[in-house]
C-alpha cells in the first residue's frame, strides 16, 4: 500500500480584513497517498487554492497540522520551509509565471540553482525535463516567443526539473485554449503514470478533473466529498 | 546560468528607463565632481602656502598700509630669517575685465622668499636692472600673448595715471599649485613716482612677507612682531601665509557654501532618480519575486538581486559621470585658469563620487528590497502582470 504523502488534520484557515475574520477553510482532514493524481474541485472562493498553498508551504494554517512528504510544516521556520519547498515541491501556476528575461532553458534551470548540482548536471536535467514536455527544440526561446500552452509546458518542466516529491498545480489549464489544455493534462497524466509523480491539481473544470484518478470537492471551505 | 545573469538582464528589462536613469545619474555625478573640483580650486592657494612664511598687514584692514620703517624692526625680530614687502597695484590692462593680480614687490628680496617661482637667470638679472621691469606668470603671459621685451601699459586705479612697464621675465611654477597668473612689478618704481606725485603715499607697504626658520614658532613670532607695533598709528596683524590666504577664501565663503549645498542637493536628486526607478521595478516584479520564493529562493537571494541591480545601475551611472567629468573639468580648468592656479579633479573627489554612486545604489534598494522580502508569497502570486 502506498505511503501517505499529504496528511492534513483539523486544518482551518482564516484571513483577517481589518477587524473582520474571513474563514476560508474549516476543519479539513485529508490524506493523500503517494503516487496519486488528485483533482481538487469547487466553485470560486471555496478554498481550493488556499488548501494547495498550505500543502506547498507558502501559507500557514490558522489551526491544525499539515504534514507533507514527511515534514511537519508548522515546525519549519521560513528558511527551512524555503529549502523544503526547493527539495520537495514542484509548483505549476495558472498564468505560468515564467521569468520573462530568461529563455526556456534558463527558466527550467532556475530552481536547480538552489541545488548542489554542477553546471553539466543541471544542463542534463534541464534537457531531460524539456524533452519530457516536448520542448527540446524551444530551449532558447523566451516566454514571449512561446504560445500559452508552450509556456505552461515550460512551467511544468520547471516544476519537475528538480525531481520533487509532490507536484502542485493551481488551475494549470485555466488560461489555455482547449487543445493546449488537453496537451497539458495529458502531460500531467504521463508524469503521474510514467514517472510516478504525485500530483494535486486545483481546477474548476470537470473535464480537467477527469484526467485525475481521484477528485475531492470543496465548498465554502469544507471538504464535502471524497 | 547564474543569478548574476538574471540580475543583469533584469537591469536592462526596460532599456529606455535604465538608460535614462543611468544618464540621470551620470549627469548628477558629473555635476557633483565638477562642483567639488571648483570648491577645491578655492583652497589650492592656501594649500600652496609655505609654513616658513608669515604675512604682516595692517590690523585694521588690507586696504590700509604700513610704513616702510617697519621693515628693519621686523627683520631684527627673533626667529626672522628674511623679509620682503609687497603692495597691491590694482591697474587696468586695456579694459577692466582683463583682471589679474598685480603686486609691486621689493625686487631684490621677494623672490628669495618664493623659490617656487622659477625665473631664468638672465631674465631675473634683467628684472633687477630696470625699475619698470616686470615678471609675469606663464599662464598670464599666455592669456595676453605677452613675451619678454613687450611693453605693457597699465592704467592705475589705486595709483592714478598711466604706468609703462616692460616685461623682462616669465616665471613658471615649481609646483602644480604655484600660481602662474600673477604680475610682479618693482616696488621702488611705484615708490619713486609716489614721492614725486603724492609724497604722502610714498614709503608705504601693503604686506610684509617674513621668512622664519622654525614653523613651530610661527605663533610666537607673529605675536612678537605685532607687539612691536601695538598702540602705533598702524598696528599690525601677523599670521601664517596659509591663514592669510584662507582669509581670502573666507571672503568667498558664501559662494563655497552655496556650491556645497548644491552638491548635496545633487546627491539627493541622484537618490530620488534611482529610488524611483527601483521602486517602479520592485512594484512590477512582486509576482516574480513571489514565484522565486515559492521555488525555494530565500530572502537573501532577493536582497542580492534587487540591491545588485540597483548598485549595477548606480555604478554604471557613476562611472559614466566620472568619465564625462574628465573633459568637463578640463574645460572648467581652462575657463578658470586666470582665477585659480589648479582646477583639477583630485583623488578624493573621485573616491567620493564612486562611494556616493555605490551608496546611492544601496540606499535606493532598501525600500524595494523590504517590499519584496516582506510581501507574503500568496499575496505576491495574486498579482497578475
Amino acid at each position: 500500500m502506498a505511503e501517505t504523502i499529504v496528511r492534513m488534520e483539523s486544518v482551518s484557515k482564516s484571513y483577517w480584513r481589518d477587524q473582520l475574520e474571513i474563514p476560508v477553510l474549516q476543519d479539513i482532514n485529508l490524506e493523500i497517498p503517494e503516487g496519486e493524481f488528485l483533482a481538487l474541485m469547487g466553485p470560486s472562493g471555496s478554498g481550493k487554492s488556499t488548501l494547495l498553498n498550505l500543502m506547498a508551504g507558502i501559507d500557514r494554517p490558522s489551526t491544525g497540522s499539515v504534514k507533507v512528504a514527511g515534514a511537519e510544516l508548522a515546525n519549519l521556520g521560513d528558511s527551512d520551509l524555503a529549502r523544503w519547498r526547493s527539495d520537495s515541491i514542484g509548483f505549476i501556476f495558472q498564468f505560468y509565471n515564467l521569468m520573462p528575461v530568461l529563455n526556456a532553458f534558463e527558466n527550467v534551470e532556475l530552481p536547480l540553482l538552489l541545488t548542489k548540482l554542477s553546471s553539466s548536471e543541471r544542463r542534463q536535467q534541464v534537457e531531460t525535463a524539456l524533452s519530457i514536455v516536448g520542448l527540446s527544440d524551444r530551449m532558447k526561446h523566451y516566454p514571449n516567443q512561446l504560445s500559452g500552452g508552450q509556456e505552461q509546458r515550460v512551467a511544468i518542466a520547471r516544476a519537475v526539473a528538480s525531481d520533487p516529491t509532490l507536484i502542485l498545480a493551481d488551475e494549470p489549464t485555466g488560461d489555455l485554449d482547449k487543445q493546449s489544455a488537453e496537451d497539458v493534462l495529458e502531460l500531467l497524466s504521463r508524469l503521474n503514470k510514467e514517472f510516478g509523480k504525485t500530483i494535486i491539481m486545483v481546477t474548476h473544470d470537470p473535464r480537467a478533473a477527469e484526467s485525475a484518478n481521484l477528485t475531492h470537492h470543496l465548498d465554502k471551505g469544507e471538504l464535502v466529498t471524497k | 546560468m547564474k543569478l548574476l545573469k538574471l540580475l543583469f538582464r533584469n537591469s536592462f528589462r526596460h532599456p529606455l528607463r535604465t538608460v535614462l536613469t543611468i544618464l540621470g545619474l551620470a549627469i548628477a555625478i558629473m555635476s557633483f565632481s565638477v562642483i567639488r573640483t571648483a570648491i577645491n580650486a578655492w583652497y589650492v592657494g592656501a594649500e600652496a602656502s609655505s609654513p616658513n612664511r608669515l604675512v604682516t598687514r595692517n590690523a585694521v584692514s588690507l586696504i590700509f598700509d604700513m610704513p616702510l620703517a617697519y621693515k628693519e624692526r621686523i627683520a631684527n625680530a627673533d626667529g626672522v630669517t628674511g623679509i620682503s614687502l609687497a603692495q597691491w597695484f590694482g591697474g587696468i590692462y586695456v579694459e577692466p575685465s582683463n583682471f589679474f593680480a598685480q603686486f609691486a614687490v621689493e625686487h631684490d628680496s621677494y623672490f628669495d622668499l618664493y623659490p617656487e617661482f622659477l625665473v631664468p637667470e638672465d631674465q631675473m638679472a634683467a628684472f633687477m636692472a630696470e625699475r619698470n621691469a616686470v615678471l609675469v606668470g606663464q599662464k598670464l603671459a599666455d592669456r595676453f600673448g605677452w613675451s619678454v621685451g613687450d611693453n605693457v601699459r597699465l592704467t592705475g586705479t589705486i595709483y592714478p595715471g598711466d604706468w609703462d612697464f616692460v616685461i623682462r621675465g616669465i616665471y613658471t611654477g615649481k609646483f602644480e599649485t604655484t600660481d602662474e597668473n600673477t604680475w610682479f612689478s618693482r616696488w621702488d618704481y611705484l615708490d619713486e613716482r609716489m614721492r614725486v606725485e603724492t609724497p604722502g603715499r610714498a614709503g608705504r607697504v601693503g604686506t610684509y612677507i617674513i621668512q622664519i626658520d622654525d614653523p613651530s614658532r610661527a605663533a610666537e613670532i607673529s605675536q612678537a612682531v605685532d607687539a612691536m607695533f601695538e598702540n602705533s598709528i598702524a598696528e599690525t596683524l601677523t599670521e601664517t601665509e596659509e591663514a592669510f590666504n584662507l582669509s581670502f577664501v573666507a571672503m568667498g565663503s558664501q559662494i563655497v557654501l552655496g556650491l556645497q549645498i548644491v552638491s548635496a542637493m545633487v546627491i539627493g536628486v541622484v537618490l530620488l532618480v534611482l529610488g524611483n526607478t527601483m521602486a517602479m521595478t520592485a512594484r512590477e516584479r512582486v509576482s516574480e519575486y513571489a514565484v522565486m520564493k515559492s521555488l525555494g529562493f530565500q530572502s537573501y537571494h532577493l536582497v542580492g538581486l534587487i540591491a545588485g541591480e540597483s548598485m549595477l545601475i548606480a555604478i554604471m551611472g557613476g562611472a559614466l559621470g566620472l568619465l564625462i567629468s574628465v573633459p568637463i573639468n578640463g574645460v572648467l580648468g581652462v575657463a578658470l585658469s586666470m582665477m585659480f592656479p589648479v582646477v583639477k579633479m583630485d583623488a578624493l573627489t573621485f573616491i567620493m563620487s564612486a562611494v556616493i554612486s555605490g551608496g546611492v545604489g544601496l540606499i535606493a534598494a532598501i525600500f524595494p528590497t523590504l517590499k519584496a522580502v516582506r510581501t507574503p508569497i500568496v499575496e505576491g502570486l495574486r498579482i497578475v502582470d
